[in-house]
């Protein structure tokens, strides 16, 4: 088990000793609202523009084929959902985009547009919250600065805690707050981070549906300009977030078109209902043919 | 309350059964001594018994402290270092295979008659109980962690110190609830290979001269701060350790 999790350390910390950290630190959370709705390249002059990510290649595991080989780009400062059925490797996908798989073996590339490295460009919010239990709310959202040893910005802090609408929350620990308000710190966790690419592994699957389609509009808002990459099994999920669809299967990634209007759509919006159906309809049919198999 | 109650009953039946032993076995005083004489024996030399006892408890304490302090960085190392896993785990398992009674003689030979060897024999009883059960505890911090550590570009130490270490308390405590347990063993052990204080010394003295009253009245010194220190370490515990860290519902 521990070498398991030595290995990605290390190669990771390789990779940031080689490349140094290229990403500047930022003050976007300063400026007026506006300014988060702003176009990507916008966000250039404060942090590394979001690049798009080009992944071509095979993914191996113990010399079985785990998936591919395919090839995608994720489009830059775009909104890309992942639809697939289950044990097709979209899980390991993300893993590999965020350097956390040591135990896959991918052939091939894996590269931002920019040819800068993926390591410390990257943040990541999964299905569970990940709080520390014994971490309030802003010890919580302070988590990354302490651990790469900077002094934690308690007042950058307490403005992002602001957007996700947990200012009065500040000093509780995670098990004093609900499912849903659990998964807006982690937002204002990865918010933190300030990452040009964040993965997200169906972070909102656990949620019920109010909530859920609650926390999917404020997550677009607050992540919009960045490259975001989400895993989902939820074909409504898709069809309203996605700027891009993809459909990965154990043949290959195939794109299916989003509905026109910006994302994220309306629950009630004809177009995304009908993408939904469509969507379900599509995974079914992948599903059926797997168990024929 | 309940729980007050139904530990009295308990004590006051002990009690009862004790005295009846006695009296229906029509056991002599120096074979075993009945509850009322013991307590008489335990008002009458209570200088003589606290003079000793507070030998015994410090012994306890010091090596309780220690042996949690020490316990507790070998298994932050152990967790560290996957060279120190390779080469000290091994011998620490042997080292359990070893009953600590045996070590005692040598100990008081190479340590003297005073406190230290008596200190050393407790620190040595909890030492194993602490570091593995702590050891163990670090081992397990839910990967999902530590992928958001790296994720956040985080160094093996901090994540050590602000993620592994916090989640592994719980376990930490558990093995201090033990130690807290085990350490009067060591230090009466300590006491009884050779020493010229202390309850466990006043226990051999007293059976050796036919005291068995004397004897009792030590040994439920003994266990009565037994249990306090048990209480005391579990209210530490649940205060500062468990309480700080239940591990997340689901992960």
């Amino acid at each position: 088990m521990p070498t398991r999790h030595a290995l990605p350390l290390q190669s990771y910390d390789n990779a940031r000793k080689r490349h140094g950290n290229t990403t500047p630190a930022t003050l976007f959370d300063d400026l007026p609202v506006s300014a988060f709705h702003r176009p990507a390249q916008d966000w250039g002059i404060y942090m590394t523009p979001a690049p798009s990510l080009l992944i071509s290649g095979s993914a191996w595991f113990d010399g079985t084929l785990l998936f591919g080989p395919l090839q995608l780009t994720i489009g830059a400062g775009k909104w890309t959902c992942l639809l697939g059925p289950s044990g097709v490797g979209k899980t390991t996908l993300l893993r590999l985009v965020a350097g956390l798989d040591a135990v896959t073996r991918f052939d091939g590339h894996l590269n931002a547009s920019d040819d800068l490295p993926l390591a410390g460009r990257t943040a990541l919010m999964a299905q569970s919250d990940l709080l520390m239990p014994w971490l309030n709310v802003t010890d919580n959202v302070l988590l990354g600065a302490r651990l790469r040893g900077k002094t934690p910005d308690h007042a950058r802090a307490a403005r992002v805690l602001g957007r996700v609408g947990l200012s009065d929350h500040t000093r509780k620990t995670p098990d004093a707050l609900s499912g849903g308000q659990r998964q807006r710190v982690a937002l204002a966790r990865t918010l933190m981070e300030d990452r040009p690419i964040v993965l997200l592994d169906e972070p909102f699957s656990a949620l019920d549906a109010r909530t859920r389609s609650q926390m999917q509009d404020l997550t677009v808002e607050l992540l919009s300009g960045r490259t975001v990459l989400m895993v989902t099994h939820d074909p409504a999920e898709a069809a309203r977030l996605a700027d891009t669809i993809l459909i990965m299967t154990e043949t290959g990634i195939s794109s299916f078109p989003p509905p026109p209007s910006p994302a994220p759509r309306a629950v009630d919006d004809g177009e995304t209902l009908k993408t939904q159906g469509q969507l379900l309809a599509l995974l079914r049919q992948t599903t059926q043919q797997d168990e024929s198999v | 309350m309940k729980k007050a109650a139904s530990l009295f009953a308990s004590a006051l039946f002990a009690v009862l059964l004790w005295q009846a032993v006695v009296t229906l076995g029509a056991l002599p005083r120096f074979i075993l001594p009945g509850p009322v004489l013991v307590a008489e024996t335990l008002w009458k030399s209570r200088a003589l018994i606290a003079e000793h006892a507070v030998i015994t408890i410090a012994e306890v304490l010091i090596g309780l402290m220690l042996g949690a302090l020490l316990g507790g960085l070998s298994a932050i190392g152990l967790a560290t270092s996957p060279v120190a896993r390779t080469l000290i785990r091994p011998m620490m398992v042997f080292s359990q295979a070893i009953p600590v009674f045996a070590l005692a003689p040598v100990l008081t030979l190479w340590l003297g008659y005073g406190l230290s060897s008596k200190i050393f024999m407790a620190l040595l009883i909890i030492y194993f109980p602490v570091t593995s059960a702590f050891f163990d505890a670090l081992m397990r911090t839910p990967a999902p962690w530590l992928d958001l550590a790296r994720v956040m570009g985080a160094h093996p130490r901090r994540i050590m110190w602000h993620i592994r270490v916090p989640a592994a308390l719980p376990g930490f405590a558990s093995g201090l609830r033990l130690a807290a347990v085990y350490a009067p063993i060591g230090a009466i052990i300590g006491e009884w290979v050779g020493a010229s204080k202390g309850l466990g010394y006043l226990m051999l003295l007293a059976n050796g001269r036919a005291k068995i009253d004397l004897m009792f009245a030590s040994l439920i010194v003994l266990a009565i701060f037994t249990l306090l220190l048990h209480a005391g370490v579990d209210r530490f515990c649940r205060h500062y350790l468990d309480g700080k860290s239940r591990t997340a519902k689901a992960i």
